[in-house]
């Protein structure tokens, strides 16, 4: 998909965020905004998969450690045509298939459970090993939040994937900045992580998480041998203004007059 | 009962059995393959062993990961850092989604001796039991501990299996093994008591002292703890009247509790748990640190007698 039709997509899946949330009077706008680009692109122009058979043994995976990123994760599920978008309505309501955070026994093509944060990549390493090992050629994405990083077990993850050899990982981190306490930087400093990200091992590529071109650069390159890092900068609440860098908007639902307002703002 | 093999002996050997036959057993360590036992399928399958280094976590999860891509992980490490730091990956990453994931810690209970209390998972039992839709085994010898690791790798879901450093009797007679299915290794009137692991013996041992006195005391090997054989413990407490549990765990939330669940407002019978009393265990050879805790024959005797 061009990048015209791609952020086509991108603004339908924003949309269907503020939906979701709005609807449920609950979830997660902020992260959710800041991992669009990021998420579309991978699902439209670099997985193998089939959304009339989800569980497809040859299938790529998608691990999503920040769990909470749900509502962008359905909505971009929905739109590939794994389900019904008139699922979105029942988001975080009592026998939905969309849970609060991804259940992969309730929604089709989720691949693991997440949101207990710092240990989506871990599984991510795991199914990456089990390809290997088995001679498949499946490629491995995880996305993961900056404030995620400050889990040691994501390190512990890191560190597998490079010993492993995991060329078949490629693992996104959405650095938007911001956590439920405040910026990242205040709450736990994560340091310079390109630096950390190549001592472990990664090739890394550091990138506007909200430039499609350059996601789709960094996603393309070739990479032998070692795990690939794809360090995106993002804005939180991204394309709705007055969720831009707020960390209030992590995990707040737009009353109804902020869903027009910012449904408005997402118009084609 | 002449030879002693620990039931993390036979695990590990079990593991190489099973490599031979599934292609898909891949078996996972964080840096105690030696302790485990899972050395024997290192050697034998290196390409299936994976040493994922001291991050307890980070393996657990990497097994998760293992096990959607059709393999069936063995994981183990010490009951403690299995069962216990890594909790939380268990509970979410693999028991929730339902993942075949095999978790197989050595080294629980205080029978570890020496190495004391910090090493001696006095509570993994109930932590693991806790989680809906956990399988929990607790093998008694050698022989059940390969039947029940056969077993694991034909049983899909979850499971937590509980083994023991210390070399105890293997039983001379051949049990039947089934998930979920208890084993009455004796009969007797006055007393049904419920144990698992290495007090099954001890169990058996305390029923010969008290035959002695002309006490007969059914002894029973509940080695599923969850899910627990109901029909089994309710025949056994209405035939007997008195009931008594034996584990190398705490009182609270092991095979006691499980057995209580079971009878609780159905069966009126005497009801007595023996295991540990809310109290971490200590360094001390093994036999030693077993009688601190009452854990010996002769002690678990004694207090079947107070009971009846």
């Amino acid at each position: 998909m061009n990048t015209n039709e791609l952020s086509k997509v991108c603004r339908q899946v924003r949309r269907d965020i503020i939906e979701m949330t709005g609807n449920a009077g609950s979830g997660h706008p902020g992260g959710s905004l800041s991992a669009v680009e990021l998420m579309t692109s991978v699902f439209y122009n670099h997985m193998r998969l089939d959304p009339k058979n989800p569980t497809d043994p040859n299938r790529d995976r998608f691990v999503l450690s920040k769990g909470h990123a749900a509502p962008c994760y359905y909505g971009v599920l929905a739109e590939m045509g794994f389900f019904s978008r008139d699922e979105f309505a029942d988001f975080r309501q009592l026998h939905s298939i969309l849970q609060g955070h991804p259940d992969c026994k309730k929604t089709p093509g989720v691949d693991a459970a997440t949101g207990s944060l710092g240990q989506g990549c871990s599984i991510a390493v795991g199914m990456a090993l089990g390809a290997k090992i088995q001679g498949k050629d499946t490629r491995v994405y995880a996305l993961l939040g900056d404030g995620e990083c400050q889990e040691g077990q994501i390190w512990e993850a890191f560190m597998a994937a490079a010993h492993y050899k995991l060329d078949n990982l490629t693992v996104m981190i959405d650095l938007n900045g911001l956590q439920i306490d405040g910026a990242v930087a205040d709450v736990m400093n994560l340091g310079d992580m390109n630096a950390k990200l190549r001592a472990f091992g990664f090739d890394v590529h550091e990138i506007d998480g909200h430039d499609l071109d350059a996601i789709e650069e960094a996603l393309s390159a070739p990479v032998s041998g070692r795990p690939k890092c794809i360090l995106a900068h993002t804005v939180k609440g991204r394309g709705v203004s007055f969720m831009e860098n707020q960390a209030g908007w992590h995990g707040k639902a737009p009353n109804a007059e902020q869903r027009q307002q910012a449904l408005k703002e997402l118009e084609d | 009962m002449s030879e002693k093999i620990a039931t993390r002996e036979a695990y590990g050997k079990a593991l190489v059995e099973l490599g031979a036959v599934n292609d898909k057993i891949v078996v996972l360590d964080a840096d105690l393959a030696g302790a485990t036992m899972t050395k024997f399928f290192k050697a034998a399958y290196p390409d299936r062993f994976f040493d994922c280094g001291i991050a307890e976590a980070n393996m657990m999860n990497i097994a998760a990961g293992l096990s959607t891509m059709g393999l069936v992980p063995f994981c183990s490490t010490f009951a403690l850092f299995g069962a216990g730091r890594a909790y939380e990956q268990i509970r979410n990453s693999i028991a929730y989604p339902k993942f075949n994931v095999k978790i197989c810690c050595s080294h629980a209970g205080v029978s570890v001796g020496e190495d004391g209390g910090s090493h001696q998972a006095v509570e993994d039992i109930g932590l693991m039991r806790l989680i809906p839709g956990m399988t929990v085994i607790v093998p008694a010898d050698a022989k059940e501990a390969r039947l029940a690791t056969l077993a694991l790798a034909e049983f899909r879901g979850p499971v937590y299996m509980r083994l023991a450093r210390l070399a105890t009797p293997v039983f001379e007679e051949d049990y039947p093994f089934e998930i979920g299915k208890a084993n009455v290794l004796r009969e007797g009137k006055d007393a049904a008591v419920f144990a698992c692991g290495l007090m099954v013996n001890e169990a058996l041992e305390a029923a010969r002292l008290l035959s002695a006195e002309g006490i007969e005391i059914s002894v029973i090997n509940v080695h599923t703890i969850k899910p627990i054989d109901a029909a089994c413990v309710t025949a056994y407490a209405e035939k007997c009247g008195n009931v008594i549990t034996v584990e190398e765990h705490s009182v609270i939330g092991g095979l006691g509790d499980a057995v209580a669940d079971v009878l609780m407002g159905k069966v009126n019978c005497a009801f007595r748990k023996i295991g540990i009393n809310d109290q971490f265990g200590q360094s001390g050879k093994a036999a030693d640190v077993l009688r601190e805790y009452g854990l010996t024959a002769d002690q678990i005797a004694a207090k079947i007698k107070e009971t009846l």
